[in-house]
This record gives structure tokens, C-alpha cells and sequence, in this order.
């Protein structure tokens, strides 16, 4: 079986999620194949979970180039590999860098590319959703390989151990990838909570919520049900919420197993980044909110009253 | 500084969307068509830029006839001009192909800065600005919530999923904004009055020097085989809270195992 290149997304030594949902969707496709980039020591803390969920082949790519320049070093080894391995498929995931690597990859190859791609099946079909959630695609690459980024949240990771073979790769890459330095990186201190896009739980706070303070309601809640906190573009635009955080158009989708809107009311904008979720719960004092078509329950009330109210019972069951 | 900005139209995305029964691609027909909102940052930018350094603002656009109106629009901002790649054989291009004609029409307008919104409001695909900078051998600086320009240094900051990052080039290049970056004026009366007479040239495939049967749905790099309505989700339960909301919104969270 032919190989399916799973471009390796990782943070501080640790693999991401997506990563693991990626390598699940490959096995259905043929050999799953990790490809690790990342600055020198950056494979060997991956290699064993990569195993884990069934990757057949490690290539490992190494250098302080990938940590210096933005993405276009890893599209350049990327294209290497893809024209001597000639894989079934390359899977992406569908986060910032990893559709940047993808759009670079598509035009290196000269190859068609499908985006925020939520199932792939053996003849290259994928699914995506669009327009808000409304409309459901079908769609595939008709020049050149199955090239796609896969929304997180799409599938469940599912281990399958498998002896992971290790490749290194050569890194040889020229001047018109280096355009763009990286002089500082920052990272913010996060919490425990988990990353919006990769969470199963994500509790949001909209307009109703009110004010900056009272997000500590959403939070919460969030924390005593292990999720994200999400924020919608009014309580952002109010400055409630951090930007990164918000879910909607112009913000980050979020398809999690549980989504909660608090004081939301479900404007298009809002559904465009949550729709797809599994279940949906809503708190908002306004019956006729379109976030309740959506709620699968619902609750006419004050957030104020409502949450703590349930806070306290799930503390309770705890 | 001679700066293009990437203005797309697209369907008004507060209204209901879809795409055509007969091809698959985006309706406009039927649609509200609008400037990309994302894009009215990205112009926002770019005059403020002109301001601090001077040059020219052109407006770049591909699309059908219609999105002469979304150009004028632009112009009203306060760009000096506009280029409307405008051919019927355009019809139904994908990502790739649309890179393709987007860095044939830039090469012909000698920037020294692009910016461009991060993401359309349609497609949701933010891969444009890659796709130019490794056609067009510059770099790409994209996602940036703040911009600082010195001289032919570039400088920008975006969001990442752990903090954010600094990220620096020189002139040319690609720079990608969202909407955090700054505050979009509204055109002035002043402003509509002078879009309607400042120049915008068409330029066509074969201006370009691209046949017509690599873009287009012959051109096309994927293809929509099926397309269908999401079956809307139906409302469950709603209940009004009588002082035990809070308690049954646990009852259902532990009978679907939540809690």
C-alpha cells in the first residue's frame, strides 16, 4: 500500500490531536507515513505516540531553518518528499500554519488542494462544510495527489501500534524561503484549559454575558466541565474576550462534542464557527434567540441565575 | 511605497448562501454581493500607509462584471485607482488557478507591498497569499493584527495558537491582515463623489497571457461532485427557567453523559 504523508503538528514536544485524528483517517487510506519538521531534537520526544496511533514511517526533517523563516522551509522539504515517495495522499491540519504549508505545497506541485476537510474516503472523496455550516460538499483534487488539511475535532484517534521506522530527511532549501524571519516568539500563558479548536467541551460567552468580569461565569463553567472558553464577536468586539478566543466568522471554527452559548444569541456569523458541533446547549433570556433552532436544550432564563445554579449541581455530582 | 490591495466580492455572509444547481460553484446570482469584510481592513492599511510614506493604493480585483460595484466601493475609501481582472473564462477557478491570474495581473503592477484580508468570507480558505508569494518569489506575512512599515523593513505580529509572533521581511511582499489590526473608515460623501471618476482598467486572459483553458472549470486543480443542505438542525428541547433552569441543564448534560 502506498504511503499517506501526515505532516506531524506539534507543540512544546508534544503531538498534537489533530495529529492522532490525521493518522486514524490515514490508515484507512494506505501506509500512514509521520512527517516531523521542527528545529534540532524535535522528533525524538514525538516519535513514540506517533507509533502509537500507527505510524508506519518517521521522516524527520531537522533544522533551525523551520524555526527561522515562516512555513515555506517546510513546504520545500515537503515537496521533496512528495515527488520521491509519490504517497497516495497528504494530509494537513487545518490550522493556520497548516494550510499555509498546504497552499505553498499546491502550487510547488502544481496541485489541486481541498481545505478544512472533514472525512476523505479511498477514491479521494473529501467533506467539507461550508457557508456556515449550511451547505455539505463533496469534493476532490482532480490534478495530482489528495492534498488536504483536516478540520480538527473531525474524527475520533483511535491507537493502532505499529513499529515506527525512521527516515531523516536531507534539508536543503533555497534563498526564496527565507524571505520571511521569525525574530520573536511569544507564548502566552495558557491555563490548563484545553486549545479552543482541539477541545471536546467549548462553553462561549456572548453580548449577554455583559461585561469583562463576568466571563469568569463562562470560565467556570468551562473549567468544571473540562472545556475551552469560546467568546462571540460582540462580547469580543466589547472587549470581553481576547480576540483569539472568538468562534464565528472572521474567528476560529470550533466543532467540539458539547458546545454551550451562554448570552449568545446565534447570529449567522456566530453559527458559521459552531454549527457543526454535536450537541449544543443555550442559555439566553431571549426566547425567540435563533441560537435555540440550533440548541439541542435550551434554557429561557438569566444566565446569572442559570449558571451558577448549574455550577454548583455539577460540583455537586462531582 | 506603491501598495495593491486584493479586494474579492463575495456573497453577503449575514444573509443565507448557497451554491448554483448546475455547477456547483458560489451563486451570485441570487446574492447581496459585498466587498470581503476582512478586505475593508486590509485598504484601512493600506491608506494609512500612504499616509505615513506616500505612493500609490490600486485595488486589484477578480470577478465577474458584477464586482465593478464592490471596486468602486473600494475606491471610495480613498485608492487612487483599480485593475479588474474581468473574463468571462474565468468562471469557476479554483485556489491554484486563481493565484495563477492574481500574480500574472500583480506582475504587471510593480508593488512593492500587497496586502490582502486574511481570509474571504465565502470560502474561509486564507491560502491566497502563499500561493502568490511562492509564485511570485516574495515573502508573505500573514494574519497580522499590527503592521509597521520602516523604509523597505517590514515588521508584523500574529496571533498564534500559543501567543503570538513577530515576523519580518523586506519589500516586496505579501502581507495578510484580520480585523483586529485597525478601524475601517466609512467612505465620505467627498469619497463616493471621487471613486466614480478615478480610473479602473479591465485586463483580460489574454492581456495576461494565460490561455483560457487553464483556468476556469477546464483549469480547475479540484473539482464539487455533490453538494447539498446541511438538514437544518432541529430545535430540542427549551425549557423556561422557573428557578431549576440551572439544575435541568445538568440533567441533560448528564444524561448525554457530559457531567
Amino acid at each position: 500500500m502506498a504511503e499517506v504523508l501526515v505532516v506531524v503538528e506539534h507543540s512544546g514536544g508534544e503531538v498534537k490531536k489533530v495529529t492522532l485524528e490525521m493518522l486514524t483517517l490515514a490508515r484507512e487510506l494506505g501506509t500512514p507515513a509521520a512527517v516531523v519538521l521542527g528545529g534540532p531534537g524535535t522528533a525524538a520526544p514525538l516519535a513514540g505516540k506517533l507509533g502509537e496511533y500507527g505510524a508506519a514511517k518517521v521522516y524527520v526533517g531537522e533544522s533551525s531553518l523551520f524555526d527561522e523563516f515562516l512555513v515555506a522551509p517546510k513546504a520545500a522539504v515537503l515537496a521533496e518528499l512528495v515527488r520521491s515517495v509519490s504517497p497516495a495522499a497528504v494530509l494537513l491540519g487545518s490550522t493556520q500554519e497548516g494550510k499555509e504549508i498546504a497552499a505553498r505545497l499546491a502550487v510547488k506541485l502544481d496541485n489541486g488542494l481541498l481545505t478544512d476537510v472533514s472525512s476523505l474516503d479511498g477514491e479521494g472523496v473529501a467533506t467539507q462544510t461550508v457557508f456556515a455550516g449550511s451547505t455539505i460538499v463533496k469534493s476532490k483534487v482532480t490534478r495530482g495527489l489528495p492534498l488536504v488539511t483536516v478540520r480538527p475535532n473531525s474524527l475520533t484517534p483511535a491507537p493502532a501500534p505499529a513499529t515506527a521506522e525512521v527516515a531523516q530527511l536531507e534539508v536543503t532549501v533555497d534563498e526564496p524561503a527565507k524571505l520571511a524571519r521569525v525574530v520573536e516568539r511569544k507564548v502566552e500563558p495558557k491555563g490548563a484549559r484545553p486549545e479552543l479548536t482541539e477541545a471536546s467541551v467549548v462553553v462561549s460567552g456572548g453580548r449577554g454575558v455583559g461585561n469583562a468580569d463576568n466571563f469568569k461565569l463562562v470560565e467556570e463553567l468551562a473549567d468544571l466541565l473540562g472545556g475551552a472558553v469560546g467568546a462571540s464577536r460582540a462580547a469580543v468586539d466589547s472587549g470581553f474576550y481576547p480576540h483569539q478566543f472568538q468562534v464565528g466568522q472572521t474567528g476560529k471554527t470550533v466543532s467540539p462534542q458539547l458546545y454551550v452559548a451562554l448570552g449568545i444569541s446565534g447570529a449567522i456569523q456566530h453559527r458559521a464557527g459552531m454549527q457543526t458541533s454535536k450537541t449544543i446547549v443555550a442559555v439566553n433570556k431571549d426566547a425567540e434567540a435563533p441560537i435555540f433552532e440550533l440548541a439541542d436544550f435550551g434554557v429561557v432564563g438569566d444566565l446569572f441565575k442559570v449558571v451558577p445554579q448549574a455550577a454548583e449541581e455539577i460540583r455537586k455530582r462531582k | 511605497m506603491n501598495i495593491v490591495v486584493l479586494v474579492k466580492q463575495v456573497p453577503d455572509s449575514s444573509a443565507e448562501r448557497s451554491l448554483r444547481t448546475d455547477d456547483n460553484t458560489v451563486d451570485r446570482g441570487s446574492a447581496n454581493n459585498v466587498i470581503n469584510e476582512m478586505d475593508e481592513y486590509a485598504i484601512e492599511e493600506a491608506l494609512r500607509i500612504q499616509d505615513a510614506h506616500g505612493g500609490e493604493v490600486t485595488i486589484l480585483t477578480m470577478g465577474p462584471a458584477g464586482a465593478s460595484e464592490s471596486i468602486r466601493k473600494a475606491l471610495s475609501m480613498g485608492p487612487d485607482r483599480a485593475v479588474h481582472v474581468l473574463d468571462d473564462a474565468l468562471h469557476g477557478s479554483c485556489a491554484v488557478t486563481t493565484s495563477k491570474v492574481l500574480a500574472a495581473a500583480l506582475g504587471t503592477l510593480n508593488a512593492d507591498l500587497v496586502i490582502c484580508g486574511a481570509e474571504s468570507t465565502d470560502g474561509r480558505v486564507q491560502v491566497m497569499p502563499h500561493m502568490l508569494a511562492e509564485r511570485m518569489g516574495v515573502a508573505a506575512l500573514t494574519g497580522a493584527r499590527k503592521l509597521t512599515v520602516d523604509g523597505s523593513s517590514l515588521t508584523i505580529e500574529r496571533q498564534t495558537e500559543e501567543g503570538f509572533e513577530v515576523v519580518a521581511a523586506s519589500t516586496p511582499a505579501i502581507v495578510s491582515v484580520w480585523d483586529t489590526i485597525n478601524e475601517p473608515r466609512y467612505p465620505s460623501f467627498k469619497g463616493i463623489m471621487a471613486a466614480k471618476k478615478k480610473p479602473v482598467q479591465t485586463l483580460s486572459l489574454a492581456d495576461l497571457g494565460i490561455a483560457q483553458s487553464e483556468v476556469g472549470s477546464d483549469g480547475a486543480t479540484s473539482a464539487v461532485v455533490e453538494a447539498s443542505k446541511r438538514p437544518p438542525r432541529s430545535g430540542g428541547q427549551k425549557v423556561n427557567d422557573e428557578g431549576e433552569g440551572g439544575l435541568k441543564l445538568v440533567e441533560y448534560l448528564a444524561s448525554e453523559k457530559f457531567v
